[in-house]
C-alpha cells in the first residue's frame, strides 16, 4: 500500500493511502470530538462533529468519511469549526434530557466529555424536552431514550459484530428513535442475545446496566478491538 | 421490431387519426381529473355515441395541457381546421362542443381559450411536446409523434461515445436542481469500471407546489422510458430504475403500462429494436420521503433499505446501485434526451442563453392569473413568466416575491423581475433553479410566514441521520415561530442566522445544507419585515397574530 503527504494544521505528515482522515488525526494526536464514530465499527458521519476543512473545497468534510489523499491540506480547529462543533453539541443537549447531575453515565459520558473539552458553558437553544418513555423490560439492561442521541452505535454493533440486528432506527426528523426489533419492548426480542455490546458501546447514559444509579456506570469499549483482532487476524489476547 | 415497423407502426396510426373528423382530446391529468376531468372525458364519449358520430369523432384522455387552473381542459382537433381549446369545461358544456363540432349549434364561446394568448405563445414546449396531444396510455400515439425513433437513431448510427459527445455538446444540464452537466456526468458513468451498471431516473419529486415531473411522467411516459434507453446505452448499462413517488399513482400506473407495452413490442427488454442492446426497466415506488429525491438515499431506498443519505463522494457515478457505477439523472433530464438526439445537439444549444441551455419546466403557482405548468426557453425574464404568461396579479395587487426551487431555494424580490431565469443568474441572487417549482406571491404574502412554512417543511422531512438538520431544523423553526408569534427578540434573529449558517455548512445531504436558504433569502431581502414583527409588533402583510411578548419583556411588566 502507498504512501501519501498531507498538511495537517500547517504540518507535514504521512499517511498510509485508504485511511480516514481521523484515523490519522487520532494517530498524530491532534484532539478531535466524535460521538458517533467507533473503531472497530462502519463510520456513519451523523455527528457531524469531526468536519474539517479542506484547501480548496468550499464544501466542509467530516474527517471520519474522508480518505487522505496526497497533497491534502487540512485545518482541524479554525475559530469557524470550533464555534460550529459548540453549535452542535449545543443542539444535542437541547433536544432530548441531557441533565447531567442524574445521569448514569455522570463523570463517564461521552456527550459530557465533549461539552467540557471544548468549552461549552450553556445552550442558547431552547430545551425541547420531549416526553420519552424508558424501556426497562429486559432483565439486565435499560434503554433510556431520553439520554439518545441517536449515533446509532447500538445499531452498528449489534449488527456488525454481534449479527443480531435486534436494534434500528424508526421515524425520522427529531422523531426518530432506536427501536427494538419490530418497535417493541426489550426484555420480549427473541434476537436479542444480551451479550451488552450495544450498552457498551452507546456514549452516554441512554443504555445502562439495570441497577446502576446516578454516576456508576462505565463502559468499556475495547472488547472490540479484541473481538476484531480475534477474527480478522487470529489473534486473541485479551487485556493486552 | 426493428426500424423499418416502427416507421410503419407510426405511418398506420397517423392514417388512423386522419380517418377522424374531429378528435377531441380530454386532459386526464391529475389537476383536470381533480376538477372533474374524468366526468367530462365520459360525457363527450357518451354525446359521440348518442350523436351516432363514432366513425368521424375521437375522443382521447390525454397529458397535461398546460393551463391547470382553467381545467378540465379539452382540445378539438378538427382535419383541416386550427385547434380549438376549450376552459372549464364541464359535462353539459362538453355536450354543446361535440354538438358543436357536428355543425348542429352555434359554438359555445364562453369555454373558449383562445390559443395565441401569452400563456401560450410565450412558451417552447420541447420536453412537453406531445404532452395534452397523445394518450400516454398507447404506444402507437407516441410513435406517431416520431417516438423511439432517436433511440433507434442512436443504436444503429452511434457509438456509446458519440452519444455522449452530442449530450455534452447540446450543452444539456441536470434539471433536478444543482445544474451538473449531464453529458459529462453519462461520460463519467461510461468510463467508470464495473461489470453491471445502472440507470436510475429520479421522479421522486417532493417540493410543495412541483409537479413537472409528474406531469411529464403522467402526460408521456414513452419519452421518458426513450431518454432512460438511450441513457442506458451511452452509459453501458443493462438495468434500469424508475423511482417514483408514493404520491404519484397515476404516473406509477402509466409507466407500468408503458413499459409492459415497449417491452411486447421489442422497444426495451432483450435485443431492443433488433440490436445487440438489452435494457430492462423496472418501477420502484417510494415511501414518502422528501428526503429520497437526494440520490444517495434514492438508491438507499432502491435497495430496500432505510432511505437516509451517505456521504459522498464516492458518488454514484463511481459507486451507486450495489456499489456499481450508477447514472442518476432527473425525469426532466431524460424527458431532453431523445429531442437532442433527433434534432441534434446544435438544435437544442440554440434555445437558451450561454450557460444554460434548452427549456425548463415550471409549475407556476401562487397570485398568478393563470396558474399551470409551463415550458420555456432558458433566459426568459421572470416578469415574462409572470405577467404575459401567468396573466399578471389577480385583484389588482402587487407582485411582491417569487419563490423558486422550494424548501431549498429563495425568493426573488420585485427589483430583481428581469433577471433571466437560468442557472447562474438565480444562484446569484441566492435562490437556486430548483426542480421548477416557481411559486408567486403577492403583498397579502408574509415572507417570514413563508420562511416558517419552508422550515416546517424541512423539519418533517428531515431524515434523523445527521445533528445539524435533525436538531437545526426544530430549533430554527422554533426560532421562526417565535418571530411570527411575537415573542422573538432581537438576539433571537441574530441565534436563526448564526444557525442558519451553521446547517448550511455542516449539514450531511442537500436538504439540510439548502434547508436554511428560504429563511437566508428571505432576511436578505426582506429584513425589515423580520424587524417590524420583533421591533414593532407588526405583520405588514397582516397574516401573523403576534399575539404573545418576549419572555424579557414579560418580566417588566
Amino acid at each position: 500500500m502507498s504512501v501519501v503527504t498531507l498538511t495537517i494544521n500547517d504540518e507535514l505528515v504521512s499517511a498510509q493511502e485508504g485511511e480516514t482522515l481521523l484515523a490519522v488525526l487520532h494517530e498524530r494526536g491532534i484532539d478531535m470530538p466524535t460521538l458517533c464514530h467507533l473503531e472497530g465499527l462502519s463510520e456513519r458521519g451523523g455527528c457531524r462533529l469531526c468536519m474539517v476543512e479542506l484547501e480548496g473545497s468550499s464544501r466542509l468534510q467530516a474527517a471520519c468519511v474522508t480518505q487522505v489523499q496526497e497533497d491534502m491540506i487540512v485545518h482541524t480547529h479554525s475559530e469557524r469549526l470550533v464555534k460550529y462543533r459548540k453549535m452542535i453539541l449545543e443542539l444535542l443537549f437541547a433536544e432530548r434530557n441531557h441533565i447531567c447531575a442524574v445521569c448514569v453515565m455522570n463523570g463517564n459520558c461521552e456527550l459530557q466529555w465533549e461539552a467540557a473539552k471544548i468549552g461549552m458553558d450553556h445552550v442558547r437553544y431552547e430545551y425541547l424536552n420531549p416526553d420519552l418513555a424508558m424501556d426497562a423490560s429486559h432483565e439486565r439492561y435499560v434503554l433510556d431514550h431520553n439520554r439518545c442521541i441517536l449515533c446509532t452505535r447500538c445499531v452498528r454493533v449489534c449488527d456488525e459484530i454481534e449479527g443480531a440486528h435486534v436494534w434500528d432506527v424508526m421515524g425520522r426528523g427529531a422523531n426518530s428513535r432506536v427501536i427494538i426489533d419490530l418497535n417493541q419492548a426489550w426484555g420480549t426480542s427473541q434476537s436479542c442475545t444480551s451479550c451488552g455490546k450495544c450498552v457498551q458501546v452507546c456514549p452516554t447514559g441512554a443504555l445502562f446496566d439495570k441497577g446502576a444509579t446516578v454516576a456508576e456506570m462505565e463502559k468499556q469499549h475495547n472488547f472490540l478491538r479484541w473481538i476484531l483482532d480475534g477474527r480478522e487476524k487470529n489473534v486473541w489476547s485479551y487485556g493486552k | 421490431m426493428n426500424r423499418a415497423d416502427l416507421e410503419t407502426m407510426a405511418q398506420r396510426e397517423v392514417q388512423r387519426q386522419q380517418t377522424f373528423r374531429c378528435r377531441i382530446l380530454c386532459c386526464a391529468s391529475t389537476p383536470c381529473l381533480s376538477s372533474g376531468g374524468s366526468a367530462v372525458h365520459d360525457a363527450i364519449k357518451d354525446a359521440i355515441k348518442e350523436g351516432g358520430f363514432d366513425a368521424d369523432f375521437q375522443a382521447v384522455a390525454t397529458g397535461c395541457m398546460g393551463p391547470c387552473s382553467r381545467g378540465p381542459m379539452i382540445t378539438v382537433q378538427t382535419s383541416g381546421g386550427e385547434d380549438v381549446i376549450y376552459e372549464h369545461v364541464t359535462p353539459e358544456a362538453s355536450r354543446q362542443i361535440v354538438a358543436h363540432h357536428a355543425a348542429a349549434s352555434p359554438a359555445p364561446v364562453e369555454y373558449i381559450l383562445p390559443g395565441d394568448i401569452p400563456f401560450f405563445a410565450k412558451q417552447k414546449k420541447v420536453v412537453l411536446a406531445n404532452s395534452g396531444f397523445i394518450d400516454p396510455e398507447r404506444l402507437e400515439d407516441y410513435v406517431a409523434r416520431g417516438g423511439y425513433t432517436a433511440l433507434g437513431y442512436a443504436l444503429r448510427e452511434m457509438t456509446p461515445e458519440t452519444v455522449c459527445r452530442e449530450i455534452i455538446d447540446s450543452g444539456l444540464r441536470g434539471r433536478g436542481g444543482a445544474g451538473y452537466p449531464t453529458g459529462l456526468k453519462w461520460d463519467m458513468v461510461r468510463k467508470a469500471r464495473g461489470d453491471r451498471k445502472y440507470v436510475v431516473a429520479n421522479g421522486d419529486e417532493g417540493d410543495p407546489g412541483a409537479y413537472m415531473d409528474r406531469t411529464l411522467m403522467e402526460s408521456d411516459p414513452h419519452r421518458l422510458l426513450e431518454g432512460m434507453a438511450i441513457a442506458g446505452y451511452a452509459v453501458g448499462a443493462d438495468q434500469g430504475f424508475l423511482y417514483v413517488r408514493g404520491e404519484y399513482p397515476i404516473a406509477a400506473k402509466r409507466l407500468e403500462r408503458a413499459i409492459r407495452a415497449a417491452e411486447r413490442r421489442g422497444l426495451l427488454g432483450s435485443r431492443v429494436l433488433d440490436s445487440n442492446f438489452n435494457f430492462r426497466v423496472d418501477v420502484r415506488i417510494g415511501a414518502g420521503a422528501f428526503v429520497c429525491g437526494e440520490e444517495t438515499a434514492l438508491m438507499a431506498s432502491i435497495m430496500g433499505m432505510r432511505g437516509q443519505p451517505v456521504p459522498r463522494p464516492p458518488y454514484p457515478a463511481q459507486s451507486g446501485l450495489w456499489e456499481k457505477p450508477t447514472l442518476i439523472n432527473n425525469v426532466e433530464t431524460l424527458g431532453s434526451i431523445a429531442p437532442i438526439i433527433q434534432h441534434g445537439a446544435a438544435w437544442f444549444a440554440e434555445i437558451g442563453t450561454a450557460k444554460s441551455k434548452g427549456t425548463k419546466i415550471f409549475a407556476l403557482a401562487g397570485k398568478v392569473d393563470t396558474t399551470g405548468l409551463i415550458e420555456v426557453p432558458m433566459g426568459i425574464t421572470l416578469r415574462e413568466i409572470v405577467y404575459d404568461i401567468g396573466g399578471g396579479i389577480p385583484d389588482g395587487l402587487d407582485f411582491k416575491a417569487a419563490q423558486t426551487g422550494g424548501p431549498s431555494g429563495g425568493c426573488i424580490p420585485a427589483a430583481h423581475l428581469d433577471t433571466p431565469m437560468d442557472y447562474e443568474s438565480l444562484r446569484a441572487l441566492g435562490s437556486i433553479m430548483g426542480s421548477g417549482g416557481l411559486i408567486i406571491m403577492d403583498e397579502r404574502s408574509c415572507m417570514v410566514d413563508v420562511a416558517k412554512f419552508f422550515m416546517e417543511f424541512c423539519m418533517d422531512e428531515s431524515c434523523g441521520k445527521c445533528v445539524p438538520c435533525r436538531v437545526g431544523t426544530v430549533q430554527m423553526h422554533h426560532l421562526l415561530e417565535r418571530i411570527t408569534t411575537g415573542s422573538a427578540t432581537a438576539q433571537d434573529l441574530e441565534t436563526l442566522q448564526d444557525l442558519c449558517v451553521m446547517v448550511k455548512e455542516t449539514s450531511l445531504c442537500g436538504l439540510g445544507q439548502s434547508a436554511p436558504n428560504p429563511v437566508l433569502s428571505t432576511i436578505h431581502y426582506f429584513l425589515e419585515e423580520y424587524m417590524a414583527h420583533i421591533r414593532d409588533h407588526q405583520c405588514l402583510a397582516g397574516v401573523c397574530t403576534l399575539d404573545q411578548a418576549p419572555i424579557t419583556e414579560l418580566a417588566l411588566v
